[in-house]
């Protein structure tokens, strides 16, 4: 346990300075941020509309959400995927890391903790921007009746959801770039199942839940649908399941792996 | 007999088919420096590598400070500091944060940093991204690196690799005040035999993953027999003169005789004998067989 806090609090120094981490913080920060602009700009069009509150938070909220789920989130993903290994391969640190006195699992293990905990600070800060943005725009304008609707307890279940059903797709693609060191391999191969993904989700196919790269999607639309409410619907199951495999796959092929 | 810090019997690894180390017995005590030769493409590194438990070896054959390394992985780790090949560091971090994400990593308190990058010579560059460090600098960063947690043993790949003649000396001292002063245990690879002649107490040659020799030092330079040259002014009479009385003569020039070299006393007999027989002899002496000509003669027969 100390050995996977040590090597979690350096991967968190390693890559502190990255594009990688400051990714987790801009991404939400920049769409947020421009989606409020949009809709301050547009606040008249919007306010002839006269949703009641909780239809406004859901076309306001959906919008990031839209953008977030379908493309934004799985290149994401896909990238912090790529960025934690690749600080290995492109310095030609694998040696060191593995001669270090750590048992490998912890090495490994903090690796892809350390995806996973960037990848929920950046849907955490999505939630938060959201919330907080929307109660701006009341300020700012109190016709937008923002205040009249606490839209925390949708947000956080609608992003937490998206967090998990994109667990599936990380555990695929940190496999594919523990492996290879470069960036085409893992790029095309996750820009291929994305669009798989966005296709045979939106198109209802009945196994869609099969393929990770469809589960954002899916969660996303789940939620217009009869079963909004719940948490854990088949494709989070199916997510989840995806992830424990791969990750303990990418362990065994850690473990038997020569460092060369 | 000393304690061995680095043991492995009969050590053989392969990549693919091709067979790199090749029934490999090391043996390194404790407090030596031991230099570890061979030509590029040898067998040094993954020799290396082996030691690190980073390539897998076979059951009981590596064995680190007497205990076997794959049932003992982290605790011999934690006793040894390493340099593989070209040093592995981070680019986008500055030297001092490449040790101070190591002083994490092992534990260390982080003024541990400040104080390696003084040893190393560093301490200018310590705020400058590595990426523009040279490769001497990088080399330094690399053996601060090893050097971080005072380990016990150190396992040095070519460390000397792309450093100025200066830099060479330095690390070439501080090894030796390692291994002398701190009873530390050295092996440092090398391709350069007059490299590892200047530190080494013991030396092992290894050529296509196999050991040709291993031995201390003094053993290596007793390998090449010393043989006696001898100039003078008519070398055909010379010759004959020293065959009639016994001698065998290995070489006969022009203008230089060569025969095995005994003793001292034997040569002032020899040097007597021509001066008397109306001989001039311009020069006469032992001379020991260059040990690069002598490495080259190990790795060349094989």
């Amino acid at each position: 346990m100390r050995s996977l806090i040590i090597s979690l609090q350096s991967e968190f120094y390693k890559s502190r300075k990255t594009l990688a981490f400051w990714a987790a913080i801009l991404l939400p920060l920049v769409i947020c941020g421009l989606i409020t602009v949009g809709f301050y700009t547009n606040a008249e069009k919007v306010i002839r509309l006269n949703y009641p509150p909780n239809a406004l938070w859901g076309v306001y909220s959906g919008t990031a959400l839209g953008i977030m789920g379908m493309l934004i989130l799985p290149f994401y993903v896909i990238f912090m995927a790529f960025s934690v290994n690749n600080i290995e391969h492109k310095n030609d640190t694998w040696k060191t890391l593995f001669a270090q006195p750590l048992n490998k699992f912890s090495i490994y293990a903090a690796k892809y903790l350390y995806a996973v905990l960037l990848i929920f600070l950046s849907l955490l800060l999505f939630a938060v921007l959201t919330l907080a943005f929307g109660n701006l725009l009341h300020v700012l304008n109190n016709k937008l009746r923002f205040n009249e609707f606490s839209a925390l307890e949708m947000l956080s279940k609608l992003y937490f959801k998206l967090f998990l059903s994109a667990l599936g797709i990380l555990s695929v693609q940190f496999i594919i770039s523990l492996i290879w060191g470069d960036f085409l391999k893992p790029m095309g191969i996750g820009f291929i199942g994305v669009i798989m993904g966005i296709i045979v989700a939106s198109k209802g196919w009945e196994y869609a839940y099969f393929i990770p790269y469809s589960h954002p999607t899916l969660a996303l639309m789940g939620v217009k649908g009869k079963d909004a409410q719940e948490l854990l619907t088949r494709e989070i199951y199916s997510s989840l399941i995806y992830a424990a495999v791969f990750f303990l796959i990418g362990y065994f092929i850690v473990a038997k792996k020569s460092v060369k | 007999m000393s304690e061995l810090v680095i043991e492995t019997k009969g050590l053989t690894h392969y990549f693919g088919a091709q067979k790199v180390v090749d029934n490999l017995s090391l043996q390194v005590k404790k407090g030596s420096i031991y230099g570890f030769l061979g030509p590029n493409g040898a067998g040094k590194t993954t020799s290396i590598k082996i030691l690190l438990n980073l390539l897998k070896s076979p059951a009981d054959t590596v064995f680190l400070f007497g205990k076997e390394i794959n049932t003992h992985r982290i605790e011999s780790l934690k006793r040894l500091g390493a340099l593989v090949e070209q040093p592995a560091i981070y680019g986008h971090l500055s030297g001092k944060e490449n040790l101070i994400n190591r002083c994490i990593l092992l534990n260390l308190k982080k003024s541990k940093a400040a104080e390696l990058l003084k040893l190393v010579g560093l301490t200018e560059a310590a705020n400058k991204k590595t990426a523009d460090y040279s490769l001497g600098m990088k080399q330094r960063l690399g053996i601060a690196l090893a050097l971080l947690a005072d380990p016990e043993l150190l396992l040095l790949d070519e460390p000397t690799n792309g450093l100025d003649p200066n830099g060479i000396i330095e690390i070439r001292n501080l090894l030796i005040d390692l291994a002398t002063n701190h009873g530390k245990t050295v092996l440092v690879s090398s391709h350069l035999l007059s490299e590892i002649e200047k530190m080494a107490t013991h030396v092992g040659i290894i050529n296509k993953g196999k050991l040709l020799f291993q031995g201390t030092i003094e053993e290596l330079h007793n390998l090449s027999k010393p043989t006696l040259e001898i100039e003078t002014s008519n070398p055909e009479g010379a010759t004959l003169l020293l065959t009639e009385n016994g001698y065998v003569l290995t070489a006969s020039g022009s203008q230089k005789l060569t025969l095995l070299f005994n003793s001292s006393e034997e040569s002032a007999q020899i040097n007597a004998l021509l001066v008397t027989n109306g001989y001039q002899v311009s020069s006469i002496s032992p001379v020991r067989k260059n040990l690069e000509h002598l490495f080259l003669d190990i790795t060349k027969n094989n």
